[in-house]
């Protein structure tokens, strides 16, 4: 699949901007510093496109379309934020807040959660939907670390950290719908994982405070993610 | 019983010999892990926790992914089932047919719910998305055997012959 | 093999038909066979041998004759007048009479007639040997004319020629979307790439369709067939048939037919001594709707989860292990074989403008003749319910028909003079789908149906994307919420809102079209909706109110 890669112009946001052939709406965006919302995507991981807080409009095409995973053409012509558009990202942010428990007040990862900051940025001011809030298990059985399934989006970055960086897979992603949910091996306790290296990786590519270290209280759990395209680029060269 | 008992009386099953037969037919290929997981619950009736270990390990295939696959597809189970089973079909013509009433009736009559199983072991409950026997809607299979045009009644005498010792 | 044999193969078979003067036929697919069809087969056998009428006359199963409803069913065919009386809802006590009654007046009490607009109005490819081979014998299909396309194609045409053909003939894809099935052949053989697959999605997930399952049941190696013809036009060698685990009794048959066409030469390598190779394996679902959706099939076949992906790339560049893969559906490739024999322009003159050929459509619900039909493309609904269907039972009133299952609409009489083509149903919100047909009458209640298809996709929803996953259960629940009377009209406008939000920000067909059972029901029948949260009243009388109660 591996072509060569040609030099593209097209229009974001009517900015004429180029790109390479092999790049994604997203990342063009990003190194123009135009700013589209995301959350399941992450800079070395692969793309997964299930958020769908990037969605933006490509003329001539039907649909709106995850600027995270659509590559760029020549001529192509995106508009990153309309009114529909944004309508739209408050929506799904809304679904997500209704479908575990977000009580940020009491999250260690408050004030560093990007569920908390996509809210504040693109100003979620209300819930109109009803909260579904399932009573959801932690898991503090691992030394280090925290899985509170109650704050997680299910945006798998901690699946793809572990099976495409870490390379162990401990974590997976069980069951279907609205009732999946991220797993450690067999089902089991973290601590008594046989797979888990105890990288920690999955706890810092977390968005939210579903993963964590422990020791922390409120609001202290800062995630360090600028190791990963390093990571990446090392492992690709090998 | 520890885990290594276990195993060893796991390798001289012969229900196990059927699920290394399907394993190596597709040449012990991680690809192989659905057609695995259906050998493994047409043999033992369904998947349990060491059987997945195993298959895991034979296939190469992480211990979470054999799970997140053995749980997203609906016809796995990792309960054991009942004696009897009864899967009732809720596609849309049994349902607008009547299956809605023959699954309110196991819920009344025998304290059943889709998925469960009776206390005594003797009788599972389980539902299918279509059978593809629209013709015949309500449909249901008992112990495999599908049986058209059901109505709570006739599901409740089936049962009743079962539970009787009579079928 | 090569077309002497294959001709051997046929003439031995046909003169062997022709010693006999009678043949009684029963319907041994799924929907008979749990009337009871197969003790009746051994009955017949029995009582031909009791009589001593082996010489010239044979019992043998065949595929479904259609009106499943009326099973088991029985074709008693008389092979030098070339006629056929079909009996319906056939007990063991009726052996006798029926055997009795072959050389004289049948017996009229069982009898359907053959006047019946169930079998005339209907015109038949996909199904035109169902009812007449046994489907577990491949010497029956070469009788008919199988496998001579195959050969046709691959001595006579080239790859380009075959495609043409098919470009031609205007068939588009019989799964849901319509697709122009030549053009996706075209995509997949231009696409660079030393190993490509041909899959067939056998997964038919639509609950209350059941075409496909009769196909494959009722005459395997016509899709078989298809399936090497499409893999010599785009140059593969593999297929693979995605089959649901539900239906054991088409993958017993698929496994026996695969079988006997290695056995023959017409699958396997050197296909009739040409450098043509081929081999299809089975596949088995595990019940997951979401895994008729294409990239998520290619993701079950590698043993994963069945996970959809972002489109494009598709899978006609990037499919199964990253190779060009080419999907089609079961009917889609049923179709294939008719068309080489026949020619394009055969093929082109049936149906309408846009969508060309017959179509398979599985009645069932509230409607006199259950059971699968195969129509002229642009056939009126009216036609296809009240004509060839039979119409309603007695004393019950057509309200409305679902068709494209959880991804469709409901049509409702006003609009049944509706010519039943891909267009003209998407121009009134619903699709045509796989060809799943349900009817209701008064006892159904609309929002009840559009609650019980949510829940099937809410169920089904493979969980990936937020849209599909969460906005499914609020649906759900909002939906739960009025049919039991505890709605208001806020959550009317709600799901309006979610259904937009959903329709258009999901990532695959799924989440896409999953609000359309619920956009079609409000639209036409608003005041069901407004019975329910305004008055607490469920017009139909099937939800349970609490409070209001009902009619
Ligand atoms: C949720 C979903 C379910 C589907 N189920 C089926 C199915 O059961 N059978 C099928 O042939 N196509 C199904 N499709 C359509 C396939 O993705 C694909 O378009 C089709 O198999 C292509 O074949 P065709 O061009 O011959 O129609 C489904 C699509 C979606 C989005
Ligand atoms: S645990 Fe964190 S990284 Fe993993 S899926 Fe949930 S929110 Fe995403
Ligand atoms: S639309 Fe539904 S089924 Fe499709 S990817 Fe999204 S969650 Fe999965
Ligand atoms: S960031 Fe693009 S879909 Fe999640």
């Amino acid at each position: 699949m591996k072509k060569v890669s040609q030099i593209q112009t097209l229009i974001i946001d009517g900015k004429e901007v180029g790109g390479k052939s092999d790049e994604s709406i997203l990342q063009v965006a990003k190194e123009n510093d135009i700013f589209i919302p995301t959350l399941c995507y992450l800079e070395g991981l692969s793309d997964y496109g299930g958020c769908r807080m990037c969605i933006v409009e490509v003329k001539g095409m039907p649909r709106l379309v995850p600027a995270c995973t659509t590559l760029i053409r020549e001529g192509m012509e995106v508009t990153t934020n309309s009114e529909k558009i944004h309508n739209y990202r408050l929506s799904i942010l809304a679904l997500l807040f209704t479908e575990r428990n977000h009580i940020c007040s009491a999250c260690v990862s408050n004030g560093h959660c990007e569920l908390q900051t996509l809210a504040l940025k693109l100003g979620l001011t209300h819930v109109e939907f009803p909260y579904i809030f399932p009573k959801m298990p932690v898991d503090a059985t691992h030394d280090r670390f925290i899985a509170d399934h109650n704050r997680c989006v299910l945006c798998g970055r901690c699946v793809r950290a572990c099976h495409e960086v870490e390379g162990a897979h401990t974590k997976d992603i069980m069951g279907r719908g609205i009732t999946s949910r991220v797993i450690t091996d067999l089902k089991e306790s973290w601590g008594s994982s046989k797979t888990c290296t105890s990288c920690g990786k999955c706890v810092h590519v977390c968005p939210t405070g579903a993963l964590t270290e422990k020791g922390k209280s409120v609001a202290e759990m800062e995630k360090r993610r600028q190791f990963l395209p390093y990571l990446k680029l090392m492992r690709e060269r090998r | 019983m520890s885990k290594e008992i276990k195993q060893t009386s796991l390798k001289e099953d012969r229900r196990l010999r059927m699920v290394d037969r399907t394993m190596r037919i597709y040449g012990n290929e991680p690809h192989a892990l659905i057609e695995t997981l259906h050998a493994v619950q047409e043999s033992y009736g369904f998947i349990d926790t060491d059987l997945m270990q195993y298959v895991a390990e034979k296939l190469g295939v992480p211990l979470s992914k054999v799970y997140g696959v053995a749980t997203f597809y609906h016809f796995f189970t990792l309960k054991p089932q009942g004696e009897h089973t009864c899967v009732v079909c809720t596609g849309t013509a049994c349902y607008i047919s009547g299956a809605k009433a023959i699954m309110d009736d196991f819920a009344k009559k025998y304290d059943l719910l889709p998925g469960e199983t009776t206390k005594d072991n003797k009788l599972s409950l389980l539902t299918a998305r279509c059978l593809g026997a629209c013709g015949l809607a309500p449909a249901i299979v008992f112990d495999g055997v599908v049986a058209g045009k059901q109505t709570p009644e006739t599901v409740s005498n089936t049962i009743e012959r079962w539970f009787k010792n009579e079928l | 093999m090569n077309f002497e044999e294959l001709h051997e193969i046929a003439k031995i078979e046909n003169e062997k038909r022709a010693q006999f003067e009678y043949s009684i036929n029963v319907c041994v697919a799924a929907g008979c066979m749990s009337c009871g069809s197969l003790e009746l087969l051994t009955s017949f056998k029995k009582e031909i041998e009791r009589r001593g009428i082996e010489n010239w006359c044979k019992a043998k199963g065949v595929g479904c004759l259609g009106l499943c409803s009326a099973g088991p069913l029985v074709s008693v065919q008389r092979y030098d007048q070339k006629s056929e009386v079909i009996y319906k809802s056939v007990t063991l006590d009726n052996v006798h009479e029926i055997v009795d009654a072959l050389t004289g007046e049948p017996v009229g009490r069982l009898a359907c007639s053959k006047e019946m607009s169930f079998f005339k109005n209907q015109q038949k490819i996909v199904l035109e040997n169902f009812g007449n081979i046994d489907p577990e014998k491949i010497e029956e299909y070469i009788a008919v004319g199988g496998y001579e396309p195959l050969y046709t194609v691959l001595r006579e045409m080239s790859p380009a020629n075959v495609i043409e053909q098919i470009v031609k003939s205007g068939l588009r894809g019989r799964g849901g979307g319509g697709y122009p099935t030549g053009l996706k052949w075209t995509t997949v053989m231009k696409a660079s790439g030393n190993q490509k697959y041909i899959i067939c999605n056998a997964d038919e997930g639509d609950p209350g369709a059941f075409m496909d399952r009769s196909v494959l049941e009722s005459d395997p190696h016509r899709v078989l067939e298809g399936m090497a013809i499409a893999g010599y036009a785009v140059g593969a060698d593999k297929g693979f048939i995605y089959v649901r685990a539900e239906y054991p009794l088409a993958i017993r048959r698929l496994k026996k037919a695969i079988t006997q066409a290695e056995q023959l030469g017409v699958l396997g390598r050197g296909i009739f001594n040409t450098p043509f190779n081929f081999d299809i394996k089975l596949r088995l679902g595990a019940g997951a709707f979401v895994c008729g959706e294409e990239t998520a099939l290619i993701s079950s076949i590698e043993g994963s989860r069945g996970n959809p992906r972002p489109r494009p790339p598709y899978p006609a560049e990037y499919g199964l292990w990253g190779s060009p893969t080419l999907i089609n559906n079961v009917e889609t490739f049923a179709n294939i074989p008719a068309i080489i024999r026949n020619g394009s322009a055969w093929f082109a003159s049936i149906g309408t403008e846009k969508s060309k050929g017959t179509k398979v459509f599985a009645l069932a619900g509230r409607i006199n003749n259950t059971g699968l039909i195969e129509v002229p493309m642009g056939t009126t609904l009216r036609e296809i319910v009240f004509n060839i269907g039979g119409g309603i039972p007695e004393g019950s009133k057509f309200k409305a028909v679902q068709t494209g299952g959880p991804s469709g609409g409901c049509i409702t009489s006003d609009y049944l003079d509706t010519p039943a083509d891909y267009e003209s149903l998407t121009k009134l919100g619903s699709i045509m789908g796989s060809g799943g047909m349900i009817v209701m009458d008064d006892t159904s209640c609309m929002v009840d149906v559009a609650k019980f298809f949510v829940e099937f996709c809410m169920t089904e929803s493979c969980g990936k994307c937020v849209p599909c996953r969460d906005g499914s259960a609020q649906m759900y629940h909002l939906l739960s919420k009025i049919t039991s009377g505890e709605g208001n009209i806020n959550d009317i406008h709600m799901l309006e809102k979610l259904s937009d939000l959903i329709n258009n920000t999901s990532l695959c067909g799924l989440g896409m079209t999953m609000p359309n059972p619920v956009v079609s029901t409000m639209h036409f029948f608003k005041d069901e909706y407004l019975a329910h949260v305004h008055d607490k009243i469920c017009p139909a009388g099937v939800c349970n109110m609490k409070r209001g109660g009902r009619k």
